[in-house]
């Protein structure tokens, strides 16, 4: 694609994209510490990744600020205008994930010292979900829309894998009334899991339309695009 | 959805036009319909053939030099260039304002009152209203009509404009051409004809030059973008500033061009 005529401009739309990166890299390690601090019971840990969220917010207000510096300062329009709205959208979805991890570390501390045994598959299932985050990402920085609605397909086995889990800890619950304050707080993991993986699918839709300016957003997943 | 989404019938069509001057060839094989009641906006670098285009429908054109020209162009399905078209005539069908203000050294009523004059009213009430009518549809009747016999160019800039703006309908026209008709002006001198220009709309087929794309963005349901004299790309306006088709109309709408 051509460059700018104004280099500035051009500068700026790739530090736009270079801050998404950047606080998508940190909010991927915020859920691999969260969940790494649950299954090693590790409450140091959770308290240092609730620390840093506050770094996700202050590039959430960053990035906020240099998308409507954008739109004042050079009116984009076609591409340019969808990667710079794109931009702001994605930066709420990943600073709300920022905060779902927050929420993980948050039942890690409840429950600190008091010997949790963590029984689902968490780890797998927030793999699974970082994977979706990463790839969303990918998508975006290489204006890959086929990746991005593969992305969106993956959101449906994460959803069967909260179900299994829900399923299989309210049996083991019935089973051990004393284990349901665990079981609770490993439901409620299960499911913010569930919910990072429904805000990088978001970010995957978001740029499906970035690219082809197709919005596919509730709506069933085309196989293509 | 906005109103310049439905579709209303064809006012102005061009068929496969081709404008040479000597031995440039201006415009390749243009076809395009503007539809009524609905603004056009014609966008494109300098030297792509959107004035020249915007010159051809009302025969502007003929007066060049060594103008020559293959295809056609049809004002409510009929070809403005039948031997039997009144050219005048064709002038006052299809009325057009420039980009600088060019009012007659005249009071602000004369500007208004020459045209209807020239084709045949002489009746002063009837000057009178239409001088008012004009005047208020071109958004200027409150600032002026104390002062109807106060020189024209007396005016501001922009009520200059919108002077000429009232000329240009004190004929009854039913197309009317804009080249460029703001890029003098300041931002609130623009808004205000920008305004003026979504009121017409109702009335007139519009069809409008501007070198600002923010205002072809505003004011216009349909955009066309041309370039070396081609029309690359034409559409609904809200689609060709969010998703163009053609990565040239994209290149130049988004500053990528040269």
């Amino acid at each position: 694609m051509a460059q700018h005529t104004d280099r500035r401009y051009e500068e700026d739309l790739a530090r736009l994209r270079q801050l998404v990166l950047e606080m998508g890299g940190l909010v991927e390690s915020q859920i691999a510490d969260s969940v790494r601090a649950l299954a090693s019971n590790d409450a140091a840990l959770a308290r240092s990744t609730i620390e840093r969220d506050h770094e996700v917010n202050r590039y959430d207000v960053e990035i906020d600020e240099e998308c409507l510096r954008l739109l004042a300062l050079h009116q984009p329009a076609a591409r340019d205008l969808r990667l710079i709205t794109t931009g702001l959208k994605i930066t709420t979805d990943l600073e709300r994930i920022g905060d779902l991890a927050v929420n993980v570390c948050e039942r890690v501390v409840e429950r600190s010292g008091k010997g949790q045994e963590v029984r689902i598959d968490l780890p797998r299932m927030a793999d699974m979900a970082r994977g979706m985050l990463r790839e969303s990402l990918d998508a975006f920085v290489r204006e890959d829309a086929e990746l991005a609605l593969k992305v969106c397909r993956d959101d449906d086995a994460i959803d069967a894998l909260h179900g299994a889990m829900f399923r299989e800890v309210i049996g083991w619950m019935g089973a051990d009334p004393g284990a349901v304050v665990d079981g609770t707080g490993q439901i409620f993991v299960s499911k913010y899991l569930e919910r990072i993986a429904d805000h990088a699918t978001n970010i995957a839709e978001m740029v499906v339309f970035m690219v082809k300016g197709k919005s596919i957003r509730h709506l069933s997943v085309p196989t293509t695009i | 959805m906005d109103a310049g989404a439905e579709a209303t019938p064809v006012k102005v069509s061009a068929r496969d036009l081709d404008v040479f001057y000597g031995a440039t060839q201006a415009l390749h094989g243009i076809t395009l319909d503007a539809r009524a009641n609905r603004v056009t906006a014609l966008i494109g670098p300098s030297g792509c053939g959107k004035s020249t285009f915007l010159r051809s429908i009302n025969r502007m054109n003929d007066l060049i030099a060594g103008m020559r020209r293959q295809g056609t162009i049809l004002l409510d399905g009929r070809d403005i260039h039948d031997p039997d078209v009144d050219v005048v005539d064709l002038r006052r069908r299809v009325g057009m304002v420039f980009q600088r203000s060019n009012p007659f050294p005249k009071s602000i009523y004369e500007n208004v009152a020459y045209g209807p004059r020239i084709h045949g009213v002489s009746d002063r009430t009837t000057l009178d209203e239409i001088v008012r009518t004009t005047l208020e549809q071109a958004a200027l009747w409150d600032e002026v009509k104390d002062r109807l016999g106060a020189s024209a160019l007396s005016l501001s800039g922009g009520q200059q404009q919108r002077l000429c703006i009232a000329r240009a309908l004190a004929v009854e026209p039913e197309v009317l051409l804009m080249d460029e008709p703001a890029s003098a002006l300041d931002p609130l001198a623009t808004a205000r004809i920008e305004e003026l220009i979504h009121e017409l709309k109702e009335r007139y087929t519009i069809l409008i030059v501007t070198h600002n794309m923010q205002q072809a963005a505003r004011v216009s349901d349909t955009t066309a973008y041309f370039y070396m004299g081609r029309l690359v790309e034409m559409g609904p306006t809200a689609q060709i500033f969010t998703n163009p088709s053609k990565q040239e109309t994209e290149d130049y709408i988004t500053g990528r061009f040269g």
